[in-house]
């Protein structure tokens, strides 16, 4: 029911986590990445506990790969903090994306938490093998 | 009524905000350093949230990617311990730019209040977050005194 009710309130507000951001001004909470390189491309593995599939916001913003993700606590009236790692709701991460890297091709996969996004590079920037051929 | 569901979030950000600040005063960095000898200094794995309410305790684990198979959590004399392993597989051909994420081997140990009824506990998985409910013993929880 909660979740429900704040979902809609997130959908009126135009964007998955404008509410939480507008908010307070709340610091965003850090989400560990690994950033790998293969020849296909580039890989970003981020932690994100928490979001799920309809709070997270992955885009390309001309040379910037963000990553906006809200946590929902879903959490019984009259709570009370006794303790508390975590002081925000928020997770927020950007990265500068280069020339060829392709981003019109760019997936992203949630589970558990974990946030991993695939950045290939371009076809046609991609080593080749060239082939030696004999005489 | 959207208001008032986004309103208790809200102000229960500001009260985990307040209370760490005057902890923060009082203690220097947090209750994590409290100086209980199974505390964890800030910013182990996995981070952790306790709230109570006047019917239960419940600690939230911010534990992504593990399988909740490897997670352990037991209660031992007054004592709540969250364990397990997070497995970060390595990519052989690939190259890295950075490794953040934490990988290997975790425990964590909260001290429960003594109403905590150790036999009424249950714990769920869900989006990276393990959720542990503790119920309180009826017998120990604010009751309303009727005034005649």
């Amino acid at each position: 029911m909660s979740t429900h009710v704040n979902e809609v309130t997130q959908r009126q507000s135009d964007g998955a986590v404008a509410q939480a951001r507008g908010r307070t001004a709340e610091s965003a909470l850090p989400a560990p990445a690994d950033v790998y390189e293969d020849q296909e491309g580039l890989t970003l593995v981020a932690d994100m506990p928490g979001v799920s599939r309809e709070r997270l916001d992955v885009r390309v913003d001309g040379d910037k790969l963000l990553l906006e993700g809200s946590v929902q606590f879903e959490l019984p009236e009259q709570a009370e903090a006794l303790y508390a790692d975590v002081r925000s709701t928020l997770y927020r991460r950007s990265f500068v994306l280069s020339r060829e890297l392709d981003s019109a091709q760019i997936q992203a996969t949630l589970k558990d938490g974990v946030l991993t996004v695939r950045i290939p590079k371009r076809a046609e920037l991609r080593p080749r093998k060239i082939q030696v051929k004999g005489s | 009524m959207f208001g008032r569901l986004t309103s208790l979030q809200n102000s229960l950000v500001e009260d985990f905000w307040r209370l760490h600040q005057e902890l923060d005063e009082m203690l220097g960095d947090g209750l994590s350093s409290s100086g209980a000898i199974r505390s964890s200094p800030r910013g182990s794995f996995p981070a952790i949230n306790v709230i109570q309410t006047p019917a239960e305790m419940q600690v939230f684990v911010f534990a992504p990617g593990v399988d909740p198979k490897k997670l352990d959590v037991s209660i031992q004399q007054g004592l709540l311990t969250i364990s397990g392993e997070r497995q970060i597989p390595v990519q052989e051909q690939a190259s890295y730019y950075r490794q953040e994420r934490f990988g290997g081997e975790f425990r964590r140990a909260i001290s429960l209040a003594d109403e905590v009824d150790p036999e009424r506990v249950d714990a769920t998985y869900r989006d990276g977050i393990l959720r542990v409910r503790l119920q309180r013993r009826e017998a120990s929880r604010p009751r309303q005194i009727e005034i005649r």
